[in-house]
């Protein structure tokens, strides 16, 4: 008896320390937070209002299309498929087919991250290899010269230990330079 | 730059920095628990609660202690999920069900922070902040705290004391997560983590679900928790937009452990003792880096469920470090991982997460992991083995293996029960032995606090809401009971001194006996489960 005792009476101390930690940990703290990225300078896009931090692909040829997404937006998320899936293969298999015929171009030229869907299905990059062998389409769909469609996606080029052009972006000067 | 330079280039920053603040911040922490002064709003937080922080307390009421701050923290949990209907910023996402409920509760708690929800549909910035972001907080200074009462039992001499749990816990939350969580949140802002209030924002028009991610991310590596704030975790752009914020989460999410071992040196008076546990730590994980890295570098589709601007290293050296120390964020998708890959991440979690393991629970399993490993060379030379001047009798090793053994046990009961039932088939995204590893892997990161899954398992029925909260409860309660059992009665004990026939603890021989007990536990317990999952998904 004693030992419910004593494990009442620390659940009722607990309930205590927890109600005040809620104050400063759950309410101060994230609004602390959210103050000083209020900041102007600290952060571009808090709200993420227009960002290019994500990519969602966009129908239409004279787009630069995005990795595959397993997302259910608003959502994110992956495939979680095992590389053992045979159903998946088929999956991948067929979507080769299709961009190597939206490209025009043979199935062993379409690069991996192209079939593969990314972990967040948010991805905005794609490899510069993806990037390229979309040109040629977006170039003839918009009307612009090849040439003007690299230089657009080598502005989009970038990245810290691994060089990947943002989908978003590209598309939106794309847009811009229609 | 090439992906294995840029790779080793992230490594060797990651390594740099936290060699820098190993030191000063490793003294800081053991500053903070041997300190007699309390801070103003810590004597304000004692006062609201009617506890006295001068008074200490038995392993028993410790242990009490524990248990019931945990009780109210997943009832409290509970009834917020269960009323988010009535509370702001709820975005008519509803009342969370009840085996939901209780699932994430446990969770939270147990700072496992395994999801069955998608919070972008689930959850609103109330619940996320009121109740998953205190937990984050409080769940890992719990972790701390048992850590530091079990220090206590190998530094003091005849007592019966181990400290106060409310003065360790507050400390923890006060002094330690709080002001580092603050900082780097600001930090993780400034690299563009997003820290909004709204529902979603629209992209080139589609919806997309945006949260008040930058405080809840800071703490959810700092204290090793891992629960996403969105449901791609920190492969989710709006948690980890770059390469530099990935490396700043990593470093996270392995700053408190490893100092730990500084910590811990420091308070029993040797830093030696601490180095030798920080080598072990870091053998077995720059180990198992190596291997997950080669196989997904290796795989049949390496670029599955994962994010382009981290790549195949920056994706390896966060799967790595988040199922070495009991974490569970991802920022790539473990269930797409190559066999070798997924099962190395799995087997990180099977070592029982202490290299480095989580906050605090990393320490006190290697502690624990030290008194067998200790028992066992006593075993070959037939004398009675002690650790830190203290004798490891009878009590001490059956402490100690009732800590190590609640874990496989919950584990492989849970996992064997799932594997027969006729619901899970239809709850696999993958056949055959992967399947398998799906569930095993779920389990493990459960009976394990890490939190991770092979995500593709759907355990939103029944069985798994409550089998898994389960384990998460076992795997995190009885190994706390058992450590604070030992830390008591080693506190009791009257140090021995070292004589000639003391076997030293600072040195190769006691780190490579430490590294065999890691492994050895791990290999006689789950490699016949391993080898029906990846094993022979790695072999095919």
């Amino acid at each position: 008896m004693t030992v419910v005792n004593n494990f009442l009476k620390q659940a009722s101390a607990g309930l205590r320390v927890l109600l005040v930690l809620t104050v400063i940990t759950g309410i101060l703290y994230p609004a602390a937070v959210w103050t000083v990225s209020r900041i102007p300078g600290l952060h571009a896009n808090a709200e993420a209002v227009d960002t290019t931090l994500v990519g969602v692909d966009r129908e239409g040829d004279q787009w630069f299309h995005t990795r595959p997404s397993a997302a259910t937006l608003p959502a994110s998320g992956g495939s979680n498929k095992g590389e053992r899936n045979a159903d998946y293969d088929a999956v991948i298999a067929e979507r080769r087919t299709t961009i190597a015929q939206r490209e025009g171009v043979s199935e062993d030229q379409v690069p991996p991250d192209a079939v593969t869907a990314s972990a967040s299905g948010l991805d905005p990059h794609i490899s510069p290899a993806y990037a390229e062998l979309q040109v040629p389409r977006v170039a003839r769909e918009t009307g612009l010269s090849e040439q003007e469609v690299r230089q657009l996606v080598s502005a989009s080029t970038g990245g810290g230990f691994t060089e990947t052009v943002n989908v978003t972006e590209l598309n939106r000067s794309l847009h811009t330079a229609r | 730059m090439s992906s294995t330079a840029a790779g080793l280039a992230q490594v060797g920053l990651l390594i740099a920095a936290l060699a820098v603040v190993y030191r000063p911040f490793g003294d800081y922490v053991a500053r903070v628990y041997t300190g007699t002064k309390h801070m103003k709003v810590e004597r304000a937080i004692y006062r609201t609660a009617r506890i006295d922080p001068d008074s200490e307390q038995r392993w028993g009421t410790y242990a009490l202690a524990v248990l019931g701050f945990s009780f109210v923290g997943v009832a409290f949990l509970y009834l917020l999920q269960r009323f988010q209907s009535l509370l702001p910023f709820d975005f008519d996402r509803g009342s969370v069900t009840p085996g939901m409920a209780f699932n994430t509760a446990v969770s939270f708690v147990t700072n496992t922070n395994w999801q069955s929800y998608v919070p972008e549909t689930v959850l609103g910035h109330t619940v996320q902040m009121v109740g998953l972001t205190v937990q984050n907080f409080v769940s890992a200074a719990v972790g701390l705290a048992v850590a530091v009462a079990l220090v206590r039992g190998f530094v003091r001499d005849r007592t019966d004391r181990l400290g106060n749990f409310w003065v360790d816990m507050t400390r923890g939350v006060i002094r330690i997560l709080l002001p580092v969580a603050f900082v780097f949140a600001i930090v993780l802002v400034a690299t563009g983590v997003v820290m909004s209030l709204k529902s979603g924002v629209s992209v080139d028009g589609q919806e997309v679900a945006t949260a008040p991610v930058a405080s809840q991310e800071a703490i959810k590596e700092l204290g090793t928790n891992g629960g996403g704030v969105l449901n791609a975790n920190s492969a989710h752009p709006f948690e980890n937009p770059n390469s530099w914020s990935n490396l700043i989460e990593i470093f996270l999410l392995l700053v408190i452990p490893v100092s730990l071992t500084r910590t811990f040196g420091t308070l029993v008076g040797n830093r030696k003792q601490g180095y030798v546990l920080l080598s072990v730590m870091g053998v077995l994980w720059a180990l198992m880096l190596t291997v997950i890295w080669w196989a997904e570098a290796n795989g049949i589709r390496p670029l599955e469920g994962k994010e382009l601007r981290f790549g195949i290293p920056g994706s390896a050296l966060f799967a790595n470090s988040t199922t070495d120390t009991s974490t569970g964020a991802v920022n790539a998708m473990h269930d797409s991982f190559t066999g070798l890959g997924g099962g190395g991440a799995m087997l990180n979690i099977l070592f029982g997460e202490m290299t480095p393991g989580g906050v605090g629970t990393g320490l006190y399993s290697i502690l624990v992991m030290a008194v067998i490993a200790m028992f066992l060379a006593g075993l070959m030379v037939g004398r009675t083995p002690e650790y830190l001047g203290k004798k490891l009798g009878k009590r001490e090793v059956t402490a100690a293996a009732v800590s190590i053994l609640a874990m496989p046990t919950v584990l492989l009961i849970g996992a064997g029960i799932a594997a027969i039932l006729p619901g899970t088939q239809a709850a696999l995204n993958n056949p055959g032995e992967h399947g398998l590893s799906e569930i095993l892997y779920a389990y493990a990161s459960a009976a394990n606090n890490n939190g991770s899954a092979f995500a593709g398992i759907t355990v939103t029925n029944d069985w798994f809401q409550a089998s898994l909260g389960v384990c998460m409860a076992l795997g995190r309660f009885v190994p706390i009971i058992a450590v604070l059992c030992l830390a008591g009665s080693l506190a009791a004990q009257k140090k021995v001194p070292e004589t000639a026939g003391t076997l030293p603890t600072t040195g190769p021989l006691f780190a490579t006996l430490l590294a065999g007990a890691i492994v050895l536990v791990a290999a006689l317990t789950f490699v016949p489960a391993l080898a029906l999952g990846p094993i022979a998904e790695a072999l095919l």
